[in-house]
């Protein structure tokens, strides 16, 4: 209950901050929602020299929607302004179905969704969303910008190929090219439980076809799953029963469960494949429910 | 004109609590909550091991760190003859390990600081050196040839067996299952659980050298019982020892045993002259204080064709973690387990009860529950319906057949036990009819035809609540009666104490009912108070539903001993004879000249200014009360859910409870009661346990993994009364804190059983996870919870 | 205040950085020196003195230590202290106005909505901030809005009586 000392900065500036990370050299940590991190503090699980809290960089709370459709969401937004956004709602099945069953409502109005990226563990549910959307993260570091992909950027649990002195200033999802589809499931035993299975399913159609798919998968690997394959196989066509049925046989192949007390490796397995089949068959116009 | 009782807050009046007053603003009074003039804190080092021997423990670096005042070991405690300490259970545990650690989270080091933060600093700079021992984590590996002992610490104890007891008629229970047209077996393991308040353990002691007086603030459901311990463990005079237990945040049971932080709060206050306060974190309070339940059953019924319940026979394996320290007070080495099946005609019944040790976390407290009463009847109520679908006899008629009859009381169970009162057919109706049984028969049917799985389970079920009787009951030979003081003041207010201990039931404003039952004093005119064992009478606290049985009955009998003073000093002022008055609510009067009459208050006023020569002054008396019988409320549970048969998830449709708990002081107060427990009985159906991996890892150890339910998941629930008087209390009540906590669970576990019947499978253990139900579905095998659990490594 | 007497360290204090924050708490500022790794729950507490807020569980589950921050709920055992510095904390001490309880407080107390009030001023506190966002909720809403909060004795069915009781008060007042 009691986290160890450590040195605290909170930054004005990016660039304030990123040189604090730099002067951390790889022992700082960020400190965004901290709906994870304090916790950790608390356990003592994580003992860092610096804590570089951002909460008061400027402008960097939003979430919008460029012309073209391309959504972007700063550091500071909170899984509470996904969940209540209109706009999302609306125009992003995947993250509107996913922003209510992120923890519970009071962590959430404080937990952001790039810091959740950002924390890289394989039950978090954002990663599989933004995985499914094909997003990505912007981060700044002493050298300029980049741009990771959600697909590359955890390297195991925990563990992100962001540099010690980088920071992630946004995550972006790309605009859609035709008519965005999804959802996402979640099967957990209580409100603000981890996800036993969580499968994010997004795609896009165009003249009755799918153009576009990915799919993500929560708890069931070290590290939050692209099941590229799973997605590949809804390509090209409608989605029927058929391409459904793949795609739920090909995600339960990607996944790599573990038994434990949330279930067996086999369950978490079999609950891949329900919640893709689940998912598909409830897109509007989806042929899938017919068979 | 005669009072309205239910004006003045007396028996039967929802009244609204006096404590929410100071809750809802943020003014309760929590261990916690109190600082004293030149407090420390404590922070405890525990066990990351569940088994191995301890060979080296370097303070230095935490005695180093700024700060710290103090650093004790097991060797610190030993030199007070402190290391190890009695349980409840005529057991010893020990308060800081000296030769091996037993339990993940077993007690090693504790740490004095300035700040808790400090002494948590400082617990992390010890350096304990384990040699890891083999770990066991049930009782099968605890009685396999060969296995390690796990108490060595004990002479003569070769095995790793607590006891094996048996009780009841073997040969007659044998010659019933000769005659039986059909056995029934069923096995199952009501799975570890964990009490867990919100608020965890906690104390601050308090040694005043200057006076030689112990204070100690304590999170204790039982204070009188906590200081005869610490004047027997500490060996300080009982007299120079004062426990106070403030509000507490919950307690279910977890707040009755004597933990190792308190011993060693008191011994650091007693070395540092200063206060010590510890306040365990949840982690802490989950993996090293009482648990619950966890034993396996092995059940069979002998049955004949129409249905009668001929024989029972029962063994269980219970397993009591490192230190046999089960809160429990009756001569019966598994508590009441026997009461199983009172509310059943069972002509003959045998049970076997064998304890083990293992490498888990010592407790066996009654979590919201009479002494494995919950264990009783959860098995009682899994067999039933297990019986019944063996026999193709309706689950609710098959409870109609074996039903002690009204008439029938006081009935005598095949266990000993004396039941006294109840209309277990009347409740089982009323359920019934509130579920829309026949109803829902035909829509389960319905629904089956389109692959929908719904299913309805009962629980019917009498316990005994209140312990206890002198004769049977006693902690440590300290009998098991309870006790109140009221001293009634000049002006007719009221001061009442009792040896109870709320921690959320309400007592302050119970308990003025009664006071206001009996002597038409205002509810409001009447402050009660807990908890500080230099102002209350002596008593054995708040657990199993004993406070309304037992300090309940004494409230009422202090109260007539007040009235029976009160009418002769009536007698006095109206110039008549004792033998002239009549009493009705709140006023005596002249029999002959109704209105002629003085109120209680006045009587009170003359108590302090009118006393007749003869008659001592005052207006105050106490009581204690010794139940002839234990209460045996009933109730009927009733549950129906829809099961998911893609993913195992099941979800509750709706929940009928009918409780009949005798005569309710305060009916909204019962109802909270029974909506708790339901509450927890559905989180022990569908979620929370505590389990170990095979190196004795406690899966569960916080609340990401020990899962309570939330507002969310949790079912309405419908409630309605059926009352029968109990016959031997003074106001007619029984006990009610439990009842849905105990009878709930196998509501809920029988409807998802009656979801999936007809595919083979007997059982699936507690909780009823998704995958284990899946699992059931798809495998069509029974699924066991018990621990190891098995967790692939990453 | 009283500038009559401080007790201040016998010695210089020692190299552990603090920091000096000024937080509005129930309306009033409260400036206090203290270590970045003191959370804001033990500020308020221990520090303040305001032990309405309580700690409940390790792991940001329970809810018991719920404070409004800047009129948002959130919990103060999961947030540092520092963090707080210029910000306005609401605690169960401040919901109650100078003379009458606020209609959340009174609604608990009527319908039954707590027993041994250890969640209760984390639940009302979560209950004030969704009632001014949602006046006029449904059950599900609430039970949906109070599922960060845990509750061990209730049951949670009094709790939304609670709310829905308080909800009607509050509609009932803003029509005056």
């Amino acid at each position: 209950m009691y986290p160890s000392r450590f040195r605290y900065e909170a930054p004005r500036s990016v660039e304030e901050a990123i040189a604090l990370l730099h002067q951390g050299g790889g022992e700082a940590k960020v400190l965004a929602g901290g709906q994870s991190l304090v916790p950790m503090l608390k356990l003592r699980f994580a003992s860092p020299e610096m804590l570089v809290d951002i909460n008061n960089l400027p402008g960097l709370d939003y979430l919008r929607v460029d012309a073209d459709g391309t959504i972007r969401i700063g550091a500071l937004c909170r899984h509470a302004d996904l969940e209540k956004s209109t706009l999302l709602a609306a125009h992003q099945p995947t993250m509107a179905a996913a922003a209510p069953l992120v923890a519970d409502p009071i962590v959430r109005n404080r937990g952001t969704l790039v810091g959740s990226l950002c924390h890289a563990d394989p039950q978090g549910d954002w990663a599989s969303v933004m995985i499914a959307l094909g997003g990505h993260i912007v981060a700044q570091g002493p050298k300029g910008r980049r741009k990771i992909a959600v697909a590359d950027l955890m390297k195991g649990p925990f563990q992100t190929v962001l540099a010690y002195d980088e920071l992630a200033i946004e995550a972006v999802v790309p605009a859609p090219k035709g008519v965005a589809g999804g959802g996402y499931l979640k099967l957990e035993r209580r409100v603000g439980d981890f996800a036993t299975v969580g499968v994010a399913i997004a795609i896009e159609t165009s003249a009755g076809s799918v153009i576009r798919a990915g799919i993500g998968l929560t708890g069931v690997g070290g590290s939050t799953i692209n099941a590229v394959d799973a997605a590949g196989a809804l390509l090209g066509g409608p989605l029927t029963a058929d391409t459904i049925a793949r795609a739920s046989e090909l995600a339960a192949q990607a996944a790599q469960p573990r038994s434990d007390h949330r279930g067996s490796a086999t369950y978490k397995r079999h609950i891949v494949s329900t919640f893709v089949t689940r998912i598909l068959t409830s897109v509007p116009d989806s042929k899938g429910k017919a068979a | 004109m005669q009072l309205d009782e239910i004006k003045i807050g007396g028996l039967g009046a929802s009244r609204r609590r006096v404590e929410d007053n100071r809750f809802i603003r943020g003014k309760g009074n929590y261990v916690d909550d109190i600082v004293l003039p030149g407090m420390l804190h404590m922070e405890i080092l525990r066990s990351p091991l569940a088994h191995a021997r301890i060979k080296s423990i370097d303070t230095t670096k935490a005695w180093a760190i700024p700060g710290v005042r103090l650093v004790m070991t097991g060797e610190t405690m030993a030199s007070r003859n402190l290391a190890w300490m009695p349980t409840l259970s005529y057991d010893t545990q020990a308060v800081l390990a000296t030769d091996k650690v037993r339990f993940q989270g077993q007690e090693v080091a504790c740490v004095i600081a300035d700040d808790p933060y400090i002494a948590k600093d400082a617990c992390e700079a010890i350096v304990v050196e384990y040699e890891p021992l083999p770990v066991i984590v049930n009782p099968q590996q605890a009685l396999a040839p060969g296995a390690p002992l796990i108490r060595d610490d004990k002479e003569n104890q070769l095995d790793n067996v607590v006891f094996d007891w048996a009780v009841g008629d073997k040969d007659g229970t044998d010659r019933a299952f000769a005659a039986a047209d059909v056995v029934s077996k069923l096995e199952l393991h009501y799975p570890r659980s964990h009490p867990s308040p919100l608020e965890s353990c906690g104390s601050i002691a308090d040694f005043d050298r200057a006076t030689s007086k112990l204070t100690v603030y304590m999170t204790t459901q039982a204070p009188h019982i906590i200081r005869a311990a610490v004047a027997l463990v500490a060996e300080l005079p009982e007299h120079m020892i004062r426990i106070i237990s403030p509000d507490l945040g919950g307690g279910f049971g977890n707040k009755v045993p004597v933990y190792p932080g308190y011993v060693a709060s008191i011994l650091a206050s007693i070395l540092l002259e200063r206060p010590v306060k510890w306040i365990e974190d949840k982690t802490g309070n989950l993996i090293s204080t009482g648990f619950a339940r966890d034993i396996y059953l092995h059940g069979e019924m002998a049955l004949r064709k129409d249905g009668k319940i001929l024989g029972v026979r029962m063994h269980t394996d219970s397993d009591h973690g490192a230190f046999f320290s089960d809160a429990q007070p009756s001569k019966f080495k598994i508590g009441l387990m026997h009461s199983t099946f009172a509310c059943y005609d069972i002509p003959a019944a045998h049970l076997t009860a064998r304890g083990v040790y293992t490498n888990k976390a010592p407790g066996g407290v009654a979590y919201r529950c009479s002494f494995r009463v919950t264990e009783a009847m959860f098995f009682q109520e899994r067999m039933v319906q297990a019986a019944a679908d063996d026999l193709g006899i309706d689950q609710a008629e098959f409870r109609r057949i074996n039903f002690v009859r009204d008439d029938d009381f006081p009935h005598r169970t095949a266990f000993g036990f004396l039941t006294d009162s109840g209309q277990y057919g009347k409740c089982l109706d009323v359920g019934l009819e509130a579920i829309g049984y026949q109803d829902f028969l035909r829509q389960k049917a319905e629904a089956a035809k389109q692959g929908r799985l719904l299913g309805i389970g009962i629980s019917t079920m009498t316990e005994p609540l209140g312990a206890g009787n002198s004769r049977e009951y006693d902690i440590l030979g300290i009998k098991m009666f309870d006790s109140a003081e009221l001293r009634v003041h000049m002006t007719g207010k009221a001061i009442l104490r009792t040896g109870a201990k709320s921690q959320g039931q309400g007592h302050e404003t119970t308990w003025a009912q009664i006071v206001a039952h009996e002597l038409g004093i205002p509810a409001d005119d009447v402050t009660v108070e807990e908890g500080d064992t230099d102002t209350a009478p002596f008593g054995m606290g708040t657990y199993a539903s004993r406070s309304t049985p037992v300090a309940g009955a004494a409230v009422a009998m202090v109260s007539r001993k007040i009235r029976a003073k009160a009418r002769k000093l009536a007698a006095h002022l109206l110039e008549v004879s004792e033998e002239d008055i009549e009493w009705e609510l709140g006023r005596f009067y002249v029999r002959s000249s109704p209105d002629r009459g003085v109120t209680i208050q006045e009587c009170a006023m003359a108590a302090y200014s009118n006393v007749p020569d003869g008659l001592e002054p005052g207006l105050e008396n106490n009581a204690y009360y010794d139940p002839p019988n234990l209460t045996w409320p009933f109730a009927c549970y009733i549950a129906t859910v829809e099961v998911d048969p893609g993913t195992g998830v099941w979800d509750v449709l709706n929940m009928v409870a009918v409780d009949d708990c005798g005569v309710r002081i305060n009916p909204m107060i019962v109802e909270g009661q029974i909506m708790g427990g339901l509450t927890e009985a559905y989180a022990m159906a569908s979620m929370q346990f505590i389990t170990f991996d095979a190196e004795g890892n406690c899966v569960g150890s916080n609340f990401m993994d020990y899962l309570l339910p939330t507002a969310w998941e949790t079912p309405g629930f419908e409630l309605h009364e059926v009352v029968t008087p109990c016959p031997h209390h003074p106001i007619g009540a029984k006990g009610i804190g439990e009842c849905a906590t105990v009878g709930g669970p196998a509501a809920f576990v029988n409807a998802v059983m009656d979801a999936i019947k007809g595919i083979g499978v007997r059982n699936i253990d507690m909780p009823l996870l998704p995958d284990r139900v899946y699992e059931a579905l798809t495998e069509r095998h029974d699924v066991s919870g018990a621990p190891p659990v098995k967790m692939d490594d990453r | 205040m009283s500038s009559l007497f401080a007790e201040v360290p016998p010695e210089p204090a020692s190299d552990v950085p603090v920091r000096r924050v000024t937080i509005n708490v129930n309306g009033e500022a409260r400036t206090a020196v203290i270590e970045p790794r003191l959370l804001l729950a033990h500020l308020l507490r221990q520090g303040f003195g305001l032990t309405g807020t309580h700690t409940g569980c390790d792991t940001t589950n329970c809810g018991v230590c719920t404070v409004l921050f800047d009129g948002t709920p959130i919990k103060s055992c999961t947030m540092l202290a520092v963090q707080a510095d210029g910000h306005n904390i609401l605690t169960v001490e401040g919901l109650a106005g100078a003379s009458e309880l606020h209609p959340v407080q009174e609604a608990f107390k009527d319908e039954h909505g707590l027993q041994c009030g250890f969640c209760t001023p984390g639940m009302m506190l979560t209950a004030k901030a969704f009632l001014e966002t949602n006046p006029d909720p449904t059950e599900d809403e609430v039970r949906w809005a109070l599922s960060g909060n845990l509750c061990r004795c209730t049951g949670y069915q009094n709790i939304v009586k609670s709310v829905l009781a308080a909800a009607e008060k509050l509609r009932g007042q803003a029509g005056n």
